[in-house]
């Protein structure tokens, strides 16, 4: 039994017991993460043992607050620390990064009310601190490392990958903009999945009736709705709301007031103004359980004088003072319902995320407002990082992988600019992905040997009201009429949402193609440059760093191919058979390499020489799939 | 199997316009349960790259099968009868006078009551002709005929998006 690492720790003691040192192959079990990277917080959670958990850090916490606070010298602050730093250092301070990922500062609505110094870059802002310029995907990878390295303790052992939550909202620059964070904070993306999902995941509703579902998700500072549909084990997003500016904090401010107004008193410093938010969050939080609580905190009248602040409250007059702000998510609610085309007794049921939906009075009022009583016997805050776990160990192989297939769909309809600034729909909302489609086009000039491709993601009629997602042009079109070019444009997304473009004239044979990914998220000399600089994820060497990946790919390889190998070995000839297998030595003779290239060298021979393998295991998967199995049975 | 399979080969349904459309969903997710990328996760990027094409494969399958009015062009093209929707645009005079009047009832119609009138009415038209496609195709065989009833259909389909237009136009 090694030492344990964390041995003067209670939690973490608690953990031993599950990762014996004499484990016969430590590499047996992949350890695959959720993350639910929030606005406010975040949270990393992992199966154990068959159940989904959140990962507490070294002094027991689940929740990280999403806070990154940079101080000169190429130090930071991540977390807890770093909030506690927000209202002395708030121009170093960046909370809420989520809100700035992949947007520019034309997006911001609320500039002018922000403490930071934003910068003007292509594609997505920046923010310029006393450590230098960040980029929201840096931010957000600090915070992400973070995650990666309370599981890496955890499990002593490296990452298989991680399923990420996002908005359901979230268009392709979001998402690709949140991978791109991943990646900079060393983290194998399995999945990104939209947070309503995890949230339904978790409560394995996934294996439940088909019809419509609703997660109505109240944070600390933000309130989203979805509505999903499963049918035939997918989840679509039929229709989504919100208000990006309500959250828990509005109800610990609105009784905060109550509470000064009710004693006389007024909190002058940011001090007493904090202090005073403190002491009605935590009178909130006890009237989650009790009928009374009080409010009560130091004050300072004037420099020399101090006063105490205390008022009791019951939760019959929290509920009165907070009213107007569970209506405001009601309407949000009936929005939704009105923009889906429903009403509440199709809803079959209805998951509560977040923190906030703890309150009683948002309990009953959801409830009222669907004529059921929601699911809540799962943590609120931890629900969707504990949906991505159970999705990333699926992913990772670990478990019944089969039934936990996860299909996806594409949240908002893809397109391209005609003429008049109108959108041609290519690709409609809620296609399952992976997906291709192609569309033809034509020249609108006589002698037009150039055509302009405009990218764009939304639901609306008129380019200026969806959003931009990439330019490329298709030149060295042959001179012709109007109307005589045939100019196909090809739209393909893979598993993950992520698009890319094709243009061909299809008489001459000239082609020009884009993947959205460098015009919205980062190159990637961009994402080298970031992972060179003094970075928290960088402490390790980076050649250091690529050694371990190339070496984790070998063993993801290794295991895999077997794994095939085992079920399927019948399909190869013996000496296909013993190619392969020859393979493998070398494989494992990478874990003693201390070449990455050549591991990856290896990596790739053998990727090359089983790739007719796959196909006929993919052949034999269609087939089994359907052969001797009556429609009922499936 | 091959990529180039028909639809109906993939996903091991019946080569016929009547289907059951649950079994479709079925058929469809147990498939692609089979190919998807997920499931090749860490096989490297020539599986991935063979996963990707065959789920993007089985979802146009899945999407021209789920469709009665695709599924019927496609029993048509594989009988080699193309529907030719664009190029093709005569039509018998009694469908065209049906849907001049219907234009012209969506033209005159000022309120809910009536425009859910003539949506209920297509939609009645629309169900009547599907009914009647599936014989042509099933029963008869006569693929020219099914793709005449095709195009028509395509009109009412048409027409029916712009009702509900018009719909969402009166409600807002």
């Amino acid at each position: 039994m090694p030492e344990p690492k964390h041995w003067n720790n209670k939690t973490m003691a608690l953990l031993q017991i599950s990762e014996p040192g004499g484990a016969p192959d430590p590499h047996q079990r992949r350890i695959a993460v959720g993350i639910d990277l929030g606005t406010t917080h975040s949270l990393v959670a992992a199966v154990r043992h068959g159940v989904a958990e959140c990962l507490p850090d070294e002094s027991g916490h689940v929740i990280l607050p999403s806070a990154v606070r940079y101080l000169s010298g190429g130090k930071r602050q991540i977390g807890a620390s770093a909030l506690a730093e927000a209202a002395t250092d708030p121009r170093n301070t960046i909370v809420s990064v989520k809100r700035f990922m992949g947007r520019g500062l034309g997006d911001l609505a609320d500039r002018s009310k922000l403490p930071y110094d934003f910068v003007e870059a292509p594609g997505m802002l920046q923010i310029r601190t006393v450590d230098g310029v960040k980029s929201p995907v840096e931010v957000s990878a600090e915070i992400l490392a973070t995650l990666r390295y309370r599981a890496e303790d955890t499990f002593d052992d490296d990452l298989f990958g991680a399923v990420i939550t996002v908005p359901a909202y979230f268009d392709d620059a979001q998402r690709q903009a949140t991978k791109d964070a991943a990646q900079l904070a060393g983290l194998h993306v399995l999945r990104l999945i939209n947070e309503p999902t995890a949230a339904a995941i978790a409560y394995g509703l996934e294996h439940g009736s088909e019809g419509l579902y609703a997660v109505y998700d109240l944070g600390g500072g933000t309130f989203d709705v979805s509505l999903l549909r499963l049918s035939a084990g997918v989840f679509e997003v039929v229709a989504t709301g919100g208000d990006s500016a309500l959250g828990g904090d509005d109800f610990d401010q609105a009784l905060a007031d109550w509470a000064m107004a009710q004693a006389g008193v007024r909190a002058e410093s940011a001090e007493d103004k904090r202090a005073v938010l403190v002491a009605a969050r935590a009178a909130k939080e006890k009237l989650s359980i009790a009928d009374h609580a009080t409010l009560a905190c130091p004050l300072m009248r004037s420099a020399t004088e101090a006063t105490e602040l205390s008022v009791r409250v019951s939760r019959e007059q929290f509920d009165a003072i907070t009213s107007a702000l569970v209506a405001r998510t009601l309407a949000v609610l009936r929005r939704v319902m009105r923009d889906a085309k429903t009403d509440t007794s199709a809803v079959q049921g209805v998951v509560m995320v977040g923190g906030s939906t703890r309150m009683p009075s948002v309990q009953a009022a959801v409830a009222e407002f669907f004529g059921k009583a929601p699911l809540n016997n799962l943590n609120p805050d931890e629900v969707v990082a504990l949906g991505a776990a159970l999705q990333a160990d699926a992913l990772a192989g670990n478990a019944g992988a089969e039934e936990m297939l996860l299909l996806d769909v594409i949240p908002l309809s893809l397109g391209l600019e005609t003429m008049g600034g109108l959108v041609e729909r290519i690709i409609p909302r809620n296609s399952s992905i992976p997906t291709a489609r192609a569309q033809d086009f034509t020249t609108f000039k006589d002698g037009q040997t150039a055509l302009a491709v405009h990218v764009v993601q939304g639901e609306r009629e008129l380019v200026s009201d969806c959003r931009s997602l990439a330019r490329f042009e298709l030149r060295g079109i042959p001179p012709m009429v109007a109307g005589a070019a045939h100019i196909r444009v090809s739209f393909t997304v893979d598993a993950d949402g992520m698009l890319s473009v094709s243009a061909r004239e299809e008489s001459s044979g000239v082609e020009a193609s884009i993947s959205v990914k460098p015009s919205y998220g980062l190159a990637d000399e961009d994402i080298a440059r970031m992972l060179s600089e003094s970075f928290s994820t960088a402490e390790v060497d980076m050649k250091e760093r690529s050694l371990r990946e190339s070496r984790v790919e070998a063993e993801r390889m290794l295991l895999a191919t077997r794994a095939a190998l085992a079920a399927d070995g019948d399909l190869l000839e013996a000496h296909d058979r013993e190619a392969i297998e020859a393979m493998f030595a070398q494989l494992e003779a990478c874990r003693e390499m201390s070449d990455h290239h050549a591991i990856d060298d290896i990596v790739e021979a053998l990727a090359a020489r089983t790739e007719a393998f796959a196909a006929e295991r993919m052949n034999r998967g269609i087939r089994k799939a359907l052969a001797g199995r009556a429609v009922t049975d499936i | 199997m091959k990529l180039d399979s028909d639809d109906f080969e993939l996903l091991g349904l019946p080569r016929r316009h009547a289907q059951d459309p649950a079994a479709i969903d079925a058929r469809w997710r147990a498939v692609l349960g089979e190919v998807h990328p997920d499931r090749f996760v860490s096989e490297g990027a020539a599986a991935q790259r063979l996963a990707m094409q065959w789920s993007v494969r089985i979802n146009e399958a899945h999407r021209r099968i789920k469709d009665p009015i695709r599924r019927a062009a496609y029993l048509c093209e594989l009988q080699g009868v193309s529907v030719g929707a664009e190029d093709n645009t005569a039509m018998p005079a009694a469908f065209l006078m049906q849907q001049m009047e219907w234009r012209e009832s969506l033209e005159a119609a000022t309120d809910m009551t009536q425009i859910d009138a003539l949506a209920a009415e297509v939609r009645a038209a629309r169900s009547r002709a599907l009914d009647e496609l599936g014989r042509t195709i099933d029963d008869l065989g006569d693929h020219a005929q099914a793709a005449r009833q095709v195009r028509e259909l395509m009109f009412v389909e048409r027409f029916a998006s712009d009702v509900d237009a018009r719909a969402e136009a009166l409600e807002q």
